[in-house]
């Protein structure tokens, strides 16, 4: 990084920086050196900050018409839906908001996984960033219990239960997070809190996401590293602000979509019906995007075992860094390791389908084979493929590929193509 | 081959989104055509008003609607009745307010800014004079059913005399759209059951059709603003998708690279 080198051209500019530099860091952020063949897998960073934005903003506005009270919840949301000036909108947002924030997140991750992104000398990006995504599943969770409908009660009394399944403490703790012996109002007022807590806890470490991203620099669809600031590299505006903002724009298109015209489509029918602890719905289901750990959950016999799972499902991608072995960050580079990225993925979304089935017969034979595959990725296949496979050669600049060079840095290229 | 899986990979995650929706629809409800659905999907203000007419007439016995207020019937986007009408109708109500300058609770005829009288006092009362069974709260009903307005307008047509080997109980009645086919709620709707002043032919199905869209309002009383203003967004954010797409093009000139 060359931000030694930037001095302010005022003399009243000069005499801020001196004292807070924040003209360098501004200066920094628009010059910050970017690998230029960053296709549009790596727009979704830039989507994720604007999802948090979009959800604080208008959750913000929710709860100044918002009640937390386990009489009044349901109420406060139909008059914000009736009677506040465009509150059917920001609620829309904000709920059809969260689907997209883990649309986006996921598609962020699995970008990582594929490119690579969470190895050496990035793995504090990655560490940070699945604590961003745990706190994101928490915020997410108490939010959907924030409406008091049946799925909110339900799901809130299902998942707080599973603390349950801790020895000896276990019934304590559930207790004490409920704050009576039921889910009921102080569950309902300390979710409120939280859920107001956590999107700036998650804005705290997305700066720390950045700050260590901007240490090492952006990894790239090649995996390769490059010199900083050097011909691979375009400042980051205006040439990224522009790229990311057209991929803004067509991800909006398919918000606005689905707040204008299927709102509730991402919801279950259920939640439109005013909690009642002496009715149980049919099916308790979370919401789509936990799905896939929810049938972890269900698949394990024993209830804390299941819980265990479930939490090593998401915590043992801190450990990728170390359980991929292969020095090679890119797929595209990898040919075994593409196959089995696949395969990853496809497991994921078959967990997601068994979770919103009910947990019986084929459905949880299913779920796990498929659960059993999750871990055995990253505990079995991905350490030994790094011994294992023969990789592609290696590009030496990222120019190469691009511009065309060898012939096997020509098939290289195409099948990078193909990803896009 | 990769393309094709890739394919389906894609196609299945879309299908994962509605698999909620599909496992609650496995019957065939019955289809209409809905004057709401669409890009540009507007009520039908005759049958939000004739809709009306068979809730408060026939629904509103037992079935309550406590989030909506009269000044609604004469709101934009709803069954727009004239504000003279909506006050003479909500002026046939009795609301009890209170208390008065001598501490007395006071009934007195419901005004605009009142919300639906109420059938029953509470959920006990109306438990009590329904043989058990609490007929449920119709604000947002149509949203708070899988199959939404097809599912109502569906089971309002779907009673019919149980096939044999089905014994029902006192006070049950079989449904072939009702979750398990029992339903505590006797046939509400009979041809010519309401006279409507329009003329139209008060069938059991025309009558389902009307409620069924005033339901569907009153779940969800600003479906024309939103389908108006999603319109006007969605064409907003193409267009400028488009001059920003063309903005980068030419920024990205500068460098020898694709974007």
């Amino acid at each position: 990084m060359s931000d030694h080198d930037y001095r302010p051209k005022s003399k009243v500019g000069q005499w801020f920086n001196d004292r807070l530099p924040l003209l360098t860091l501004a200066n920094h952020l628009t010059d910050y050196p970017t690998p230029k063949n960053l296709n549009y897998w790596w727009t979704f960073g830039g989507i994720l900050t604007f999802c948090l934005i979009t959800q604080i903003i208008t959750g913000l506005t929710l709860a100044m018409h918002y009640i937390a009270h386990a009489d009044m919840a349901f109420e406060s949301v139909e008059h914000i839906m009736r009677d506040v000036n465009y509150g059917w909108l920001i609620r829309y947002i904000h709920a059809n908001g969260a689907s997209m924030f883990f649309l986006a997140v996921y598609i962020h991750i699995f970008r990582s996984l594929f490119y690579g992104s969470y190895k050496a000398p990035r793995e504090i990006i990655w560490i940070i960033g699945i604590v961003i995504y745990l706190l994101m599943m928490a915020a997410a969770f108490m939010g959907y219990v924030l409406p008091w409908g049946q799925m909110s009660f339900w799901g809130a009394t299902v998942i707080t239960n599973l603390f349950s399944a801790i020895p000896l403490v276990g019934e304590g703790i559930v207790t004490w997070l409920w704050g009576g012996y039921s889910v009921d109002n102080p569950t309902l007022t300390r979710f409120f809190t939280l859920h107001y807590l956590i999107p700036f806890l998650i804005a705290g470490l997305v700066i720390l996401h950045i700050w260590a991203l901007h240490v090492p620099g952006n990894n790239n669809p090649v995996g390769i590293d490059i010199k900083k600031p050097s011909k691979d590299t375009v400042p980051f505006h205006p040439y990224i602000v522009i790229k990311d903002g057209f991929a803004l724009l067509m991800f909006m298109i398919v918000f606005a979509f689905f707040v204008f015209y299927t709102p509730n489509i991402l919801g279950h029918a259920d939640n439109y019906i005013e909690a009642n602890p002496m009715v149980t719905p049919a099916h308790i289901v979370p919401e789509w995007y936990l799905l896939p750990f929810y049938a972890i959950l269900r698949s394990v016999p024993d209830k804390l075992l299941g819980v265990v799972a479930m939490l090593s499902a998401i915590l043992i991608l801190a450990a990728l860094p170390w359980l991929d072995t292969s020095k090679i960050r890119s797929a595209v580079f990898r040919p075994l390791y593409r196959q089995f990225y696949w395969i990853l993925v496809a497991d994921v979304l078959i967990l997601g389908y068994i979770g919103a089935m009910p947990a019986e017969g084929l459905y949880l034979l299913i779920a796990r084979v498929a659960t059993a595959y999750y871990f055995l990725h990253f505990l079995v296949i991905l350490p030994i493929l790094g011994y294992k496979e023969r990789t592609l050669p290696v590009p030496l600049s990222i120019t190469e590929p691009i511009l065309g060079g060898s012939p096997n840095l020509a098939a290289a290229r195409h099948r990078e193509s193909k990803i896009k | 081959m990769k393309k094709l899986f890739k394919l389906i990979l894609i196609l299945s995650f879309f299908s994962l989104n509605s698999v909620q929706t599909f496992a609650a629809e496995k019957v065939d409800y019955l289809k209409t055509d809905w004057s709401f659905k669409g890009l540009f999907g507007k009520f039908d203000r005759a049958a939000l008003q004739r809709g009306y007419q068979v809730y408060t007439e026939v629904c509103a016995s037992c079935h309550s609607m406590k989030y909506l207020s009269y000044r609604n019937l004469s709101e934009e986007g709803g069954p727009e009745f004239s504000e003279a009408a909506a006050k003479a109708i909500a002026a046939s109500f009795e609301v009890t307010d209170g208390p008065n300058a001598d501490g007395e609770m006071f009934t007195r005829p419901a005004k605009l800014s009142d919300k639906f009288v109420m059938p029953y006092e509470n959920v006990k009362a109306a438990q009590a004079a329904n043989g058990g069974a609490y007929p449920p709260d119709m604000s947002v009903l149509v949203k708070a059913r899988g199959g939404g307005v097809d599912y109502i307008y569906s089971l309002l047509q779907g009673y019919e005399d149980p096939p044999s080997g089905v014994t029902l109980d006192d006070g049950v009645y079989y449904n072939k759209y009702m979750y398990g086919n029992k339903i505590r709620m006797a046939a509400p709707l009979s041809d010519g059951i309401v006279e409507y002043g329009d003329g139209t032919n008060a069938s059991v199905e025309q009558m389902s059709k009307d409620v069924t869209t005033f339901l569907m309002w009153a779940a969800e009383p600003h479906l024309e603003a939103r389908h108006q203003m999603g319109f006007k967004a969605i064409v907003y954010l193409i267009i400028l998708t488009i001059l920003v797409y063309f903005s980068m093009k030419k920024i990205w000139s500068r460098v020898e690279s694709e974007v």
